[in-house]
């Protein structure tokens, strides 16, 4: 989709832009209109024997033509580079000696044009340029393209280099040069650009095999592919890689270093796994950073950056999701328009990526049932049988999904609240499962709540696609409580965490005094005893807790996804398959048969991973590169899944016609994520001992620094005006009015449009009337003189007869 | 970048990038495609412009047409002779417009030229009928075609002339959400 909005762009621009050209000229041209038009017919008349000339001789014999005009071309290619230095007649003096007359002859007619003519003759020259930039989007066939194309080129090329006599000349052959040169710099660009595009074919082979709904997950997944690759190029080129490479090593301070406590247990597999141990004191988490203002010889302004890069990427993904959806709201028609039914089932049901057979018989069926389906809605009238019953189960289904999803959000509670008595108590009593156990229970309800959801559903009696929408919608809430459920359990622990701060605080000074208690008490001539940073004690750090929790919910997110997969699609792959022939019913056709692929719950899943991402990504800098890996991997292993074991579709739902319907969901989700973390900003103090913003009072503060310190005095009074209240309030209404105004436009033009289409379908039933009366009198007329047709041929038959008759006499 | 091929010359190239939607690339790509059609009538250099012409048969078997029901009009509209047997420039005219990068005027025009079978510029009946019968395999009954045809031309047809000319299918069309999506072949 995005080429052609690129193509197209492309096209419109450059058409807009002749347009544009094409009305400055006609104002200006239009006041000597009676002058020109006597010399007009004569110079249009010479054009166009020209070009009926040139035209014609094409036509005559295409061959020789083309390999001539391949050289003129060639020799056009060395003219263009040469006109630069030399004037245009001359370099067309080199050119093939059947065209050289013509040429001269050109510039000959043209030596003696008047300006108003010369003008006339640029707008002919960029109509045929627009005419081969649009010429993709011509329904003509391929001979008749190309035979325009070379006429239009050299028709352009011819003059164009002669056009440019006169004052501007040389700006005018420069401009013409500079254009050429962009054009051919955006083709190669293109070109590049498409070459870059990964999985193509694989996406192909999923297209023909199971139509275009399931390989739009995986468009989706390739999409998110490229955003995360962004975050990352962000994440790891300004914040990771400068504190590795510039910073301070490991070891030489206390919050890069392993405390002496852990240190034997920090190379221990289950520790990394777990984040923990060396993994933790590293660059993949907040803890790490160095509070320095400036490092290296660059003078990187780290915590600078650090913030930075944690807007950028909230602002990044903003940006790239609203366009996104605004490019897919042009496309739009009206919707759920029902108004062309059946005719779209016609023309726009085939799927033209189908390419197996099994997929076409599928179709086949599908298309064949809607039919048979609108056919019969359309001749009954929808029968409601006992709306009372159906009210009341679909009530009841209601409740019973509320009632699951505050079940599972108290449950979540619960378990991160069992989670830090555990933590308190220290981790190494208790077994695997307790470790884990917040994320377990996350992943476990994600997976089975929804099937929950779906058998509750049955009871509602529901239309398909409104059944697929109630469902994502459940699992919409579900996932969402379960994602705040964490957070406020999160908030909890961050809570604790700053409590043991304090402590630790007061503990540090004691310690401290218990350092210097040997030496002498004076502190400006005592000489700093060195310790070893691993022996320092240390702040709890909240932050890096933070990151690491996000880290190992994404973690366990995905291992549960992955043997999801591997136990539920393809172990039951292999039963039904090898299974079959020893069992009772066939496993194929009935339970439990193969699984089909669940393009909604997939994209679901995708849509809130990524919204843990962004959510953590300020407090570890190593989840968009985690993510990048697991998007990877995922794209090959559900691209092999959905080949091996799979099937087709039976019937087609699409959750909304609307493809705009999950860029709305990620935007949401975008909007719900940033929320926390930007609380977070704003409201609590950084740690006093780790990370980039350790010893400010807020993490913004970071900001305010910069402005005093590293630019010039002027600019932080400017900024101190700029965010005086009252300039800031009456921009944010500014803003407001703007947003009231342009809304208040669109509605307008919403209501002209329904305006315009009922006036439209109020005249076409008018003409439809019309055109009935007109049809029957003609019908009446076409009879009457039929009959007054065949009364004419038979007395002309009777006369013919007697005619006959009398002839036949003797 | 690397100009080693020598199938075409570049201004060939260069004009086959400005008449379809293709990059110099997939351009090649597409010329092996058809070439692997048929290895031993399709010669390796087209400087020359050969007049090279595939049979119907090929171009019907190839994996991303052979399930398609509307196969033969596709070949049938995009080739010179109107039987279906196609030259290079056909063949790469066929599936740009087919591509995802056409807009959808263009798809529009051409997916009434497909769906018009007997080319007489008109979507009549006897086209409507023949298009459901191919989608179906024959599976809905002459009532339900009949209604079916009668429910399209009452919904298309805006000079109540019986059939649809162009203008009435390419209003029908633009609104329409998943043209765009289906009237595509990936290659």
């Amino acid at each position: 989709v995005s080429r052609r909005r690129a193509s197209e762009k492309r096209s419109t621009e450059m058409g807009n832009k002749r347009a544009e050209k094409k009305h400055d000229k006609h104002h200006k041209t239009t006041r000597k209109e009676g002058e020109k038009d006597r010399k007009r017919p004569r110079r249009r008349n010479a054009d166009e024997e020209e070009a009926e000339e040139e035209s014609s001789k094409e036509k005559k014999n295409i061959k020789n033509e083309r390999t001539k005009t391949v050289k003129l071309e060639d020799e056009k290619e060395k003219d263009v580079k040469k006109k630069r230095k030399n004037s245009e007649s001359e370099s067309h003096s080199e050119s093939n000696s059947d065209a050289e007359s013509k040429d001269n002859q050109a510039v000959g007619v043209l030596g003696s044009l008047t300006p108003e003519e010369l003008e006339q003759l640029k707008e002919a020259v960029d109509e045929r340029k627009k005419l081969i930039t649009t010429l993709k989007g011509k329904p003509w066939p391929m001979k008749k393209k190309l035979v325009i194309l070379r006429e239009s080129q050299e028709f352009v090329e011819k003059y164009e280099g002669a056009l440019g006599k006169g004052k501007g000349r040389k700006l005018y052959a420069y401009k013409v040069l500079m254009m050429k040169k962009w054009m051919k710099f955006q083709r190669d660009l293109e070109n590049f650009k498409t070459a870059c595009i990964p999985w193509e074919m694989k996406i192909k082979e999923i297209e023909s095999h199971f139509g275009s709904s399931v390989a739009s997950y995986f468009i989706f997944l390739r999409w998110m592919y490229g955003i995360n690759m962004i975050l990352f190029g962000l994440t790891f080129g300004l914040v990771m890689v400068p504190e590795a490479l510039m910073g301070k090593p490991y070891g030489s301070m206390p919050r890069k270093t392993v405390p002496r406590v852990e240190e034997a247990s920090a190379m221990n597999f289950a520790v990394l796994w777990d984040f923990g141990g060396y993994a933790k004191y590293s660059v993949l988490f907040y803890g790490y950073y160095n509070n320095q203002r400036a490092i290296g010889w660059l003078k990187f302004r780290m915590p600078l950056s650090y913030f930075l890069v944690g807007v950028g990427t909230v602002a990044y993904s903003y940006m790239v999701v609203i366009r996104t959806m605004a490019r897919n709201a042009n496309e739009e028609g009206g919707g759920d328009d029902t108004s062309f039914n059946f005719s779209w089932k016609t023309f726009t049901s085939w799927d033209y990526l189908i390419g197996n057979p099994e997929t076409a018989d599928n179709k086949f069926a599908s298309i064949t049932t809607s039919f048979k389906e609108a056919i019969v809605e359309e001749q009954e009238s929808r029968k409601d049988d006992n709306i009372h019953l159906t009210r009341f189960l679909r009530v009841l289904a209601n409740f019973l999904v509320l009632c699951c999803l505050a079940g599972s959000g108290y449950l979540i509670y619960f378990v991160v609240r069992r989670s830090q008595k555990f933590a308190l108590e220290g981790l190494e009593n208790y077994g695997w499962w307790e470790r884990n156990e917040v994320n377990m229970v996350m992943s476990l309800l994600g997976m089975f709540c929804p099937m929950l959801f779906d058998v509750i559903s049955t009871l509602e009696n529901y239309h398909p696609r409104i059944a697929l929408q109630w469902q994502l919608g459940r699992i919409f809430a579900l996932f969402l409580g379960n994602l705040y459920t964490f957070i406020i359990a999160l908030m909890d622990a961050i809570q604790l965490k700053r409590a043991e701060e304090e402590i630790v605080k007061k503990n540090m000074t004691i310690w401290q005094a218990n350092l210097y208690n040997g030496t002498v008490p004076d502190n400006s001539t005592a000489l700093p005893i060195t310790v070893h940073p691993a022996d320092v004690p240390r702040g709890p750090c909240w932050e890096t807790m933070v990151g690491q929790e996000f880290v190992r919910l994404i973690i366990s997110d995905t291992m549960t996804t992955y043997i999801t997969l591997l136990i539920g699609d393809f172990l039951r792959a292999v039963l039904v398959r090898f299974l079959n022939n020893c069992w009772c019913w066939d496993l194929e056709y009935g339970f439990p048969s193969y699984s089909e692929f669940d393009v909604s719950g997939n994209v679901l899943g995708l849509i809130f991973n990524q919204g843990m991402i962004w959510m953590g990504a300020f407090y570890a800098p190593c989840l968009p590169a985690l993510n990048l890996l697991r998007l990877h991997v995922s794209m090959y292993l559900q691209c092999w899944a959905v080949m091996c074991c799979n099937v087709p579709q039976e019937r087609v739902f699409k959750a909304s016609g609307s493809s705009n319907f999950y860029m709305a969901m990620l935007l949401v989700i975008l909007f719900l994520s940033t929320l926390p973390a930007i609380y977070t900003i704003v409201s609590i103090p950084p740690s006093f001992d780790c990370g980039p913003f350790s010893g400010k009072n807020r993490m913004f503060d970071v900001i305010q620094e910069t402005l005093e310190t590293d630019f010039p005095a002027w600019f932080s009074k400017v900024f101190s005006y700029a965010s005086n209240p009252g300039l800031v309030l009456s921009f944010l209404l500014l803003l407001v009015l703007a947003i009231y105004y342009l809304q208040s436009t669109s509605k307008t033009y919403k209501r002209v449009n329904m305006e315009l289409k009922k006036k439209l379908q109020t005249q076409n039933e008018e003409n439809k009337r019309k055109n009935k009366l007109a049809a029957l009198k003609a019908a009446n007329e076409l009879e009457q003189a039929k009959k007054a047709g065949e009364q004419c041929s038979n007395s002309a038959s009777d006369l013919g007869e007697s005619t006959q008759n009398v002839s036949q006499l003797p | 970048m690397g100009n080693k091929q020598t199938i075409f010359t570049s201004q060939q190239l260069d004009a086959y990038q400005d008449c379809t939607y293709f990059t110099r690339k997939e351009i090649l790509r597409l010329f092996h495609r058809y070439r692997d059609l048929a290895p031993q009538l399709v010669p390796l250099d087209y400087k020359n412009q050969p007049e090279v012409r595939l049979p119907y048969e090929l171009i019907g078997s190839m994996p991303e047409l052979k399930d398609n029901p509307f196969r033969q009009r596709i070949a049938e509209v995009f080739s010179e002779d109107g039987e279906g047997n196609m030259t290079l420039d056909d063949f790469l005219d066929m599936f740009s417009v087919l591509s995802e990068m056409a807009p959808r005027d263009l798809k529009a025009y051409y997916a009434f030229k497909i769906y018009d079978f007997n080319n007489d510029d008109f979507i009549c009946k006897s086209d409507l009928e023949k298009t459901l019968n191919k989608l179906t395999r024959n599976e809905l009954t002459e009532d339900e075609v009949r209604m079916v045809c009668e429910k399209v031309i009452d919904e298309a047809d805006l000079d109540n002339d019986g059939r649809l000319s162009l203008e009435d299918f390419q209003h029908m069309i633009m609104r329409a959400p998943d043209f765009l999506s289906t009237f595509h072949i990936r290659i």
